[in-house]
């Protein structure tokens, strides 16, 4: 993929990602390396200009966001990722608006992940603590049932504790047979559940492995995860 | 016996005007609320709205009067209400439209939509002038009190008299079931819940599939029938004049903002703050004092804080008051 926001210059000079079926994989890099332009892209946030995006053998680079939640992505911002005036069940619902049919047994789905916002599903969501915020920002988006679940940065500011808690719920979606994209600032944590991992600098693809080889080479080790 | 007759006293000139012109106010302040949550902008053409749904339920009333179709004693004007609503969201859907959609489609600042919305008064204004012209309508009739002041004296003994009238009764009632439904519709419909979604994360909203287009329909229409029932409802009350309703403009921003902007229950609350304040403040509590102070201290001057003439002052107040102090309002709205 290369491409920009807008008809302002590019900022991905050639990446190239890829996720099969129920696989975790993450993209890390340095501040400013475009990894969340890396995934707005792959969503359909900005402009591609030339490559592809695929998505179940089907070329969707012409679809805007909303088509794409339609054809099963499910997209989790790093901020404003939930509707703080709104309870957490009404939130999760609002996740399943495109839906016409009953999704009961998916709601139940997301409480048995999640068995913190059933407790809460009457309070705002907003009054959640910011690792309970993160869990109904992923609820909400898997309300859909998406094939494909993309989450940027869900650990931004939140405890180690419940950085760790975070990932352990991240793999239990991916064992569900849903693929995962993430982007991460944690990356020593985020490479360690990977099975893919992408290494961009300067909006190209650096390095590309299995998360253990890149935990494991010696120049990603030196230049992203401080020796 | 004189404290009975204080309380009958302020409540004829206080309580019940103000509760009255209270619930008008709060339904034009949500009206303001709505479009400030959902479109994002103040919209000065509110008072106008009010003004066009007043008018076509007038002449749709008059219609009904001269075929002789009457409520008994409830005002015929309650039979007009639908059409008034129904060809008032007409207009502001076709308003949208034309006007507003160019400008939402190119992302303008909020404050180009209120230049926009000044505009649109201006038209909205005009229309209805050309149409009924600039000059006080009396479109009530039915039963005028539910109780009078002598009937009120004779059942209670008292001196004083209270007199409820129909349309204060009638505008407690309408706006209480109103604002039910309203409430009811935005916590429990999927079309509330998706306008609350809209109005709180505008972006997230649109990736959960939440077509805004429809959230914007929905919101004008839930507008247009605030706008004519609370315009409908003053004008029985007092009567029917357009240059008065561009007027209530001020009381009512004053009364979304004092209840903070984009909250639906700041709006009811700044509504009672706003008709509470306007009517104590020009009240003339000379008979009030009268009663509880001893003769030697009855006062000599009216007791009024303010003539009526300037009683747009109060709300003007308020509104400078809150907007230095506590720029969100009551209820935690948006600051403006």
């Amino acid at each position: 993929m290369v491409g920009g926001y807008g008809r302002g210059p590019d900022i991905l000079h050639g990446v190239t990602i890829e996720v099969d079926r129920g696989e975790i994989a993450v993209i890390v890099g340095p501040n400013g390396a475009g990894k969340s332009t890396a995934m707005k892209a792959v969503f359909g946030m900005l402009n591609v200009h030339s490559g592809s995006v695929m998505f179940d053998g089907e070329d969707i680079r012409t679809l805007t966001p909303q088509a794409r939640v339609a054809k099963g992505m499910g997209f989790v911002p790093q901020t404003h990722n939930i509707f703080t005036s709104m309870s957490v069940e009404d939130n999760l619902e609002m996740g399943a608006f495109l839906r016409k049919d009953d999704f009961a047994d998916t709601m139940e789905q997301v409480y048995d992940l999640f068995p913190i916002l059933k407790e809460k599903r009457n309070q705002h969501a907003g009054e959640l603590s910011g690792g309970q915020r993160q869990q109904v920002a992923v609820g909400r988006a898997l309300m859909t049932q998406p094939k494909l679940l993309m989450l940027d940065e869900p650990t931004a500011g939140v405890s180690p504790i419940v950085m760790d808690e975070l990932f352990d719920r991240i793999i239990e979606v991916a064992r569900t047979g849903i693929s995962i994209l993430m982007v991460e600032q944690n990356a020593r944590q985020a490479l360690e559940i990977a099975d893919k991992g992408y290494v961009l600098v300067q909006g190209a693809n650096a390095h590309t492995g299995t998360g253990k080889e890149l935990l494991a080479d010696p120049q990603v080790r030196k230049s992203f995860l401080g020796g | 016996m004189d404290i009975l007759n204080t309380l009958v006293l302020l409540a004829n000139f206080v309580f019940v005007p103000a509760i009255a012109y209270g619930s008008q106010l709060a339904l034009g302040a949500l009206g303001v609320t709505l479009i400030y949550g959902i479109l994002r902008f103040s919209n000065f053409a509110h008072g106008d709205t009010m003004a066009f749904g007043t008018m076509v339920t007038v002449l749709v009333t008059w219609l009904l009067q001269s075929w002789g179709v009457s409520l008994g004693p409830l005002p015929t004007a309650l039979l007009a209400l639908p059409f008034g609503i129904a060809v008032t969201a007409a207009l502001v859907l076709w308003t949208d439209r034309v006007v507003y959609k160019f400008y939402r489609k190119q992302k303008a600042k909020p404050v180009i939509l209120v230049i926009v919305s000044m505009g649109v008064m201006f038209v909205m204004n005009g229309l209805v002038r050309f149409i009924i012209g600039p000059d006080d309508q009396r479109f009530a009739d039915g039963e005028r009190f539910i109780i009078g002041a002598r009937d009120f004296k004779k059942m209670t003994g008292l001196d004083e008299g209270l007199a409820i009238k129909t349309s204060q009764g009638l505008t407690v009632v309408t706006a209480v079931l109103v604002v039910a439904a309203l409430f009811w519709f935005l916590n429990h419909t999927r079309t509330g819940k998706s306008m609350r979604a809209y109005s709180d994360n505008e972006d997230l909203a649109l990736l959960s599939g939440i077509n805004p287009e429809r959230v914007v329909a929905v919101t004008w229409i839930l507008v247009a029938a605030l706008a004519t029932v609370a315009g409908v409802l003053y004008g029985l009350d007092k009567s029917f004049k357009p240059f008065t309703y561009f007027q209530l403009l001020l009381p009512i921003f004053a009364s979304a903002i004092v209840g903070g902007l984009g909250s639906p229950l700041g709006a009811i609350a700044g509504g009672f703050v706003i008709a509470f304040s306007e009517v104590t403040i020009t009240y003339a509590w000379k008979k009030a004092a009268g009663y509880i102070l001893p003769e030697s201290l009855a006062p000599d001057g009216l007791l009024q804080l303010l003539a009526v003439d300037y009683k747009f002052a109060v709300s003007f107040v308020i509104l400078v008051v809150v907007l230095l102090f506590k720029p969100t309002g009551l209820f935690k709205g948006k600051s403006v």
